[in-house]
This record gives C-alpha cells, sequence and structure tokens, in this order.
C-alpha cells in the first residue's frame, strides 16, 4: 500500500508578469517505510515538492492520496490535523523558538494535539535521553550547538510518532562531521519503520538513501533504487 | 491545544520579550492610572461642595436679599449683593408660615476680639436662638441664647473652639468677658467642634444676638435668614409661602431670592458631576490611545515571529490556535496594565488624600469598572487584528521568513 501517490502535479507561481513552474507534471509513489533522497541543484523544485508532500502548499494541478485518502481536498484545519499527527518537519535552519527550551520546544507537538501535561513529561523527558540532549533539556537554542539544536528538532519532529518524517537540508547548516550524525539518528528512526525523505543536493549524502530521485526543472529525472544504506554507507565512506 | 497551554504559552511569549511587555503594560497602566486619579479628583470635589453644603442643616430653605435673574440658583448672587434689605421682622413673620418649622436670621461681619491682651481678627455672626438647631450644631460647653437674650441686644456671645484655644487657652472661656471692637460680651457658650461651613470655618466665629451684632456693624438689615421648613416634603411649600409673605411685606415687589439647598446642591452635583465625567472622558483618551499602542506592538510581534508561526503551522497547530495563542497575549498585556493602573491609581488617590485632607478624593465605583473593562476590552479588540494576521500567514512564506 502507497503511503504517498502523487499524479499530475503542477505548481505554478505567479512573478509579476512571469509564471515558475516550480512543479511540472510529476508523479510520485512512496512506500511506507521507504528511504527517499531528492537530489538536484538549487531552484529544480525539490522544497516545493517537500512542502506539497507535507501538506505546507497546495498544487495548482494534479491529485495527492496519502495514505490512500485524498488531501488536497481538505480544508486548512483538517491539514493541520494530518501534519500534527502523521507528519515530522525537519529544516535546515532548526527552527526552534529562541525563548523555549529545548524540553520545551520539544513539547510544542505534544502541547498542540492536547496530550496530558503528565503524559508529556514522560515521552519529552524520553526522546531528551533518546537523542542524547539529557543534560541540555534547560537550556535555549542559543546555549546550544549547531548538531545538538538539530537534534532537538529531530526530537521534536518524531515526539507525535508521525508516519513520515520530511528533512529539507537537514545538514545544511552543520559541518560534515555533525551532518553525518544527524543523518544516522534520521537512518536509525528510519530503521524502526518511519518513512525517510531527505531533500539534499550532495551526492554522497543522497547516496546513502536507498531510493534517489533527481529533479531538474521540476521534473523527476532519475528515479533509481539504489543498494540500500549499509551499501551506500560503504559507497561513501570508499569515495571519502 | 488547551486554555492553559495557551495562556502558558502566552506568557512566555510576554516573559520573553521584557522591554516589549514592560511598554505596553506601561502604557495600558498609565491609562487605567489617569482615569482612577482624575475621576477621584473629580469625584472628591463633587463631594467636598456637597458634604460642604449639607452641613448647613436639613430641610433648609435659604433667604437672600436681591432677586436672581433666572429664577434659579445663581452662585454668584449667593456670594454678593444686596439690593434691598431684609430684616429680623422679615424673618419673624416668615416663621409664622404653615410649613415653617423654625427660622434664623444671621448677619455677617469680622471684627478684632481681645482677651487679655491678646488680639484676633474673627468673624462676627449675628443670629438667633434657632440658629444652632437649624444648623444642627452642637455646644462642647455652656449654653446658646435663650428667646430674650436673641431679641435684645443683650451682651452675651457664643464661640468657636479656635477662638477658645487661641485666646483662653486651656481655660474655659465661659463666664469671661470679650471685648470685641469697643464693646464687651460675656461668653455663655462654646461650639463643639465642626470645621467649614456656610463659606466660614464655625471653629473661628463669634456669634452674637442678631440685634447685638447688627448694632455694632450700625446696620438693620441680614445676610441671609435661614429657614427650616417641617419636613422634606414641605421644603417647596416652606419656599413657597415664604416668597409669598417677603412679597407681601415688600410692597408687593418679588425682590427676594429663595433658594433650597436641595436646588444648591443638584446644582453643584450637576456641574461637578460633568466635570468628573469630562476628565474621565478625557483620561479614557489616553486608554484608547493605549489599546492602538497594544495593536502595533502585536503587529510588530506577528512580524517578528513569522518563522514561529511558520513553524507551529508545520507542527500542525490550526489558525484559530495561533490566533488564539497571540489574542491571550494581548489580553494578559492588557489585564496585568490594567489592575497594575489600578493598583497606581488607587496609590495617586491616596497620595491626593493624604496631601488634601480636606478633599474625599476616592475614585467612583462606575470609574474604577469602566477603566478596567475599556482597558481589557480595547487590549483585546485592537489584538484581534494582529491576531487573525497571524493565523492567516500562509505556513510556506512564513517558515522561510528568518
Ligand atoms: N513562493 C515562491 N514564489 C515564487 N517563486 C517561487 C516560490 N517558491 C519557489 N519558487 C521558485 O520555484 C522554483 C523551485 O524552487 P524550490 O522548490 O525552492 O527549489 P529548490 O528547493 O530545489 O532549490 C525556483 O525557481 C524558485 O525560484
Ligand atoms: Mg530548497
Amino acid at each position: 500500500m502507497p503511503l504517498i501517490e502523487l499524479t499530475g502535479i503542477e505548481r505554478v507561481f505567479t512573478l509579476g508578469d512571469s509564471e515558475v513552474h516550480a512543479l511540472h507534471a510529476l508523479d510520485l509513489t512512496l512506500e511506507a517505510g521507504e528511504y527517499v533522497a531528492i537530489m538536484g541543484p538549487s531552484g529544480s523544485g525539490k522544497s516545493t515538492l517537500l512542502n506539497l508532500i507535507g501538506l505546507l502548499d497546495r498544487p495548482n494541478a494534479g491529485t495527492y492520496r496519502f495514505e490512500e485518502r485524498d488531501v488536497t481536498t481538505l480544508s486548512a484545519d483538517e491539514q493541520a490535523r494530518v501534519r500534527r499527527e502523521r507528519i515530522g518537519f525537519v529544516f535546515q535552519s532548526f527552527h526552534l523558538v529562541p525563548r523555549l527550551t529545548a524540553a520545551e520546544n520539544i513539547t510544542l507537538p505534544l502541547m498542540l494535539a492536547g496530550i496530558e501535561p503528565a503524559e508529556r513529561v514522560q515521552r519529552v523527558k524520553q526522546a531528551l535521553a533518546d537523542f542524547g540532549l539529557a543534560d541540555r533539556a534547560d537550556h535555549r537554542p542559543d546555549q546550544l550547538s549547531g548538531g545538538q539544536r538539530q537534534r532537538v528538532a529531530i526530537a521534536r519532529a518524531t515526539i507525535m510518532r508521525p508516519a513520515m518524517i520530511l528533512a529539507d537540508e537537514p545538514t545544511g547548516n552543520l559541518d560534515r562531521a555533525t551532518g553525518e550524525e544527524v543523518m544516522r539518528l534520521l537512518e536509525v528512526l528510519n530503521a524502526s519503520g518511519v518513512t525517510l525523505v531527505v531533500v539534499t543536493h550532495d551526492a554522497a549524502l543522497g547516496a546513502r538513501a536507498r531510493r534517489q530521485i533527481s529533479m531538474e526543472d521540476g521534473g523527476k529525472v532519475a528515479d533509481i533504487q539504489g543498494a540500500g544504506p549499509r551499501a551506500s554507507q560503504a559507497l561513501a565512506n570508499g569515495s571519502g | 491545544m488547551t486554555p492553559t497551554d495557551t495562556l502558558r504559552f502566552a506568557i512566555r511569549a510576554a516573559t520573553g520579550y521584557p522591554l516589549r511587555t514592560f511598554l505596553m503594560v506601561l502604557a495600558m497602566s498609565i491609562g487605567v492610572a489617569a482615569v482612577v486619579v482624575l475621576t477621584a479628583l473629580g469625584d472628591g470635589a463633587r463631594r467636598y461642595v456637597v458634604d460642604e453644603f449639607s452641613s448647613l442643616g436639613s430641610n433648609l430653605v435659604i433667604v437672600l436679599p436681591g432677586r436672581s435673574e433666572t429664577g434659579g440658583f445663581n452662585p454668584v448672587n449667593a456670594i454678593t449683593g444686596t439690593p434691598r434689605d431684609l430684616t429680623v421682622e422679615d424673618a419673624q413673620a416668615i416663621t409664622r408660615a404653615p410649613a415653617v418649622l423654625r427660622t434664623a436670621p444671621i448677619t455677617i461681619g469680622t471684627s478684632e476680639a481681645t482677651y487679655g491682651g491678646k488680639l484676633r481678627d474673627v468673624t462676627i455672626l449675628g443670629a438667633t436662638s434657632d440658629y444652632l438647631k437649624i444648623r444642627q450644631m452642637n455646644l462642647a460647653q455652656g449654653r446658646f441664647f435663650s428667646d430674650e437674650e436673641s431679641s435684645g441686644t443683650t451682651a452675651v456671645a457664643v464661640i468657636g473652639t479656635k477662638i477658645q484655644s487661641e485666646l483662653f487657652g486651656v481655660d474655659s472661656a465661659i463666664g469671661r468677658v470679650l471685648r470685641v471692637g469697643d464693646r464687651r460680651f460675656r461668653i455663655i457658650g462654646i461650639l463643639a467642634q465642626s470645621g467649614q461651613g456656610l463659606g466660614m470655618n464655625a471653629d473661628e466665629v463669634v456669634i452674637l444676638p442678631v440685634a447685638a451684632a447688627q448694632a455694632m456693624f450700625n446696620t438693620n438689615t441680614l445676610f441671609r435668614i435661614l429657614v427650616e421648613a417641617r419636613s422634606r416634603a414641605a421644603i417647596e411649600r416652606a419656599r413657597t409661602q415664604t416668597l409669598e409673605i417677603l412679597k407681601a411685606r415688600h410692597d408687593g415687589e418679588e425682590d427676594v431670592t429663595v433658594i433650597t439647598q436641595d436646588a444648591v446642591l443638584a446644582t453643584f452635583d450637576r456641574i461637578l458631576g460633568t466635570l468628573t465625567y469630562g476628565v474621565a472622558g478625557i483620561a479614557a483618551i489616553s486608554l484608547a490611545v493605549a489599546g492602538i499602542l497594544v495593536m502595533n506592538v502585536m503587529l510588530v510581534a506577528v512580524a517578528q515571529r513569522t518563522g514561529e508561526i511558520g513553524l507551529l503551522k508545520a507542527l500542525g497547530a490550526p489558525g484559530a490556535t495561533i490566533r488564539n495563542a497571540f489574542l491571550a497575549e494581548a489580553a494578559l498585556l492588557s489585564a496585568t496594565g490594567a489592575f497594575l493602573g489600578y493598583a497606581l491609581g488607587q496609590a495617586g488617590a491616596f497620595a491626593l488624600r493624604t496631601a488634601l485632607p480636606a478633599l474625599p478624593a476616592y475614585p467612583p465605583d462606575w470609574a474604577v469598572v469602566a477603566a478596567l473593562a475599556t482597558a481589557l476590552i480595547t487590549g483585546l479588540l485592537f489584538g484581534v487584528l494582529p491576531a487573525r494576521q497571524a493565523a492567516r500567514l500562509d505556513p510556506v512564506q512564513a517558515l522561510s521568513k528568518r
């Protein structure tokens, strides 16, 4: 059963008189539990695609079925509910709320979902421990390193146990070693069954995914079912 | 998101930007404090005047010489002008009117009083035996004039407490002879302390029988005739009867003004009440200004926190949740400002009362309620626009703002 089915997707932005076809005639099917890297040059439509998959944006044409349900026709609030319960986001710039501590940032999705305070504390504590942040619970983002910030963001993205994690250039603001560490965390999550979609323009990082989708000018130019993370990791190590 | 969480989130947001929060709370509290202090001042002035006139006595009708043009009460007439004489005989005639219980003719002047080498300027009040009852005043010692004493020129006097203490010290003045101008009067009574009334301080007065006072000032006219009606219901009848009697006695000419205490009170009450409303209105403008400030500050907050709003949307917050969070923040800041302003205003009113003990500067309840309600409502109203703007932001664009 496909988790995601995109058919005939068009996304057009109007800038003054000119129209930009950010996505054009795009078809894409993702199975639950997949690990997909979306690659391509800057401006090829990777982020636009990820925003559509994450229900942050709507296509101008085409249909989007998420978990076998047409979600393009859902109201804004219904889409918000799907995001809340089924989708986790990881951003290049972390997007932590600066005045809130690590623990409070991780609590946000639980709070929005109306989960009991007692259960929240329990789950956040567990998440902090899982991501090696136990001693950083009360630190604000400006007191954390880049790697720690992204770990907080990943903890926040997974605290609702979503079906899918969407990461847009998650290592873009990190050095190579920290980036690898963050990718490993995401891959562990994928190994536990969460569908993982990572946008990157870094070929080495993209090669770690089991499936690589290459984009150019708003369309898919290649869709390769690779050898899987272990093999691609060996490949990356060999080349590096 | 539960209401508790919304509130907690709003509190964290408010404390997360202390300067902005401080300025907004300050603006709101100044507005509320202004309403509280200014209405306390206005209402204090009103109460001061009303108390002053109430202390004249009850069921009172006041006769003054000269005709008031408007027929109503004119404060200028109450203080100046004596075109046609009022006499003690007029007062006696009024006493016979059925609606009238008693009358007190009075004449006023100033002179010097001396005792034991000490000299003092005093207000001389010529009065009759019923004066004390009409004014509802009490004696601290001794007695007041008898009917015979007040109708003649017997050289007796009743003095205020301040005269007693300043000229006689701790010794009782009763039975002593006080020299007023070039005449001598035996003191038979001392007034109980009472303070201000009828435009003079009763503690600094020397009361003489009206005929004696008239003789001293070489006149046979009166300053006022105080008339006490038999009851509250009889006040209006007492007024008409007084007017008729005086008209008859003054060759059919209506050359006096008869005012009732109620009319005086109502006039002052109205003037000063209007003043209080006006002052409250001016102060309310500062509240409206505070409301607009709240709106602008919240709009800036929405702009500053666009990225955060985008994130909340990505995390699945519906528009209503985001709107409520910003509304709660505006309400929280306004409420804090309002209650702080209320406390400040009460402190200001207290300071006023301490500085001017005669002024009962308490803010009226309606002003306090109105100020708090206006602050909260403006805060919320002006918070709606920014909150709705936040809720409507496009998530992708909001997320791309840094
Ligand atoms: N909000 C927008 N308004 C106008 N053009 C946009 C907008 N978002 C993206 N685009 C355009 O769409 C194309 C694809 O953008 P994007 O998906 O961000 O590319 P990528 O993430 O692959 O770098 C680009 O040409 C970009 O300029
Ligand atoms: Mg991009």
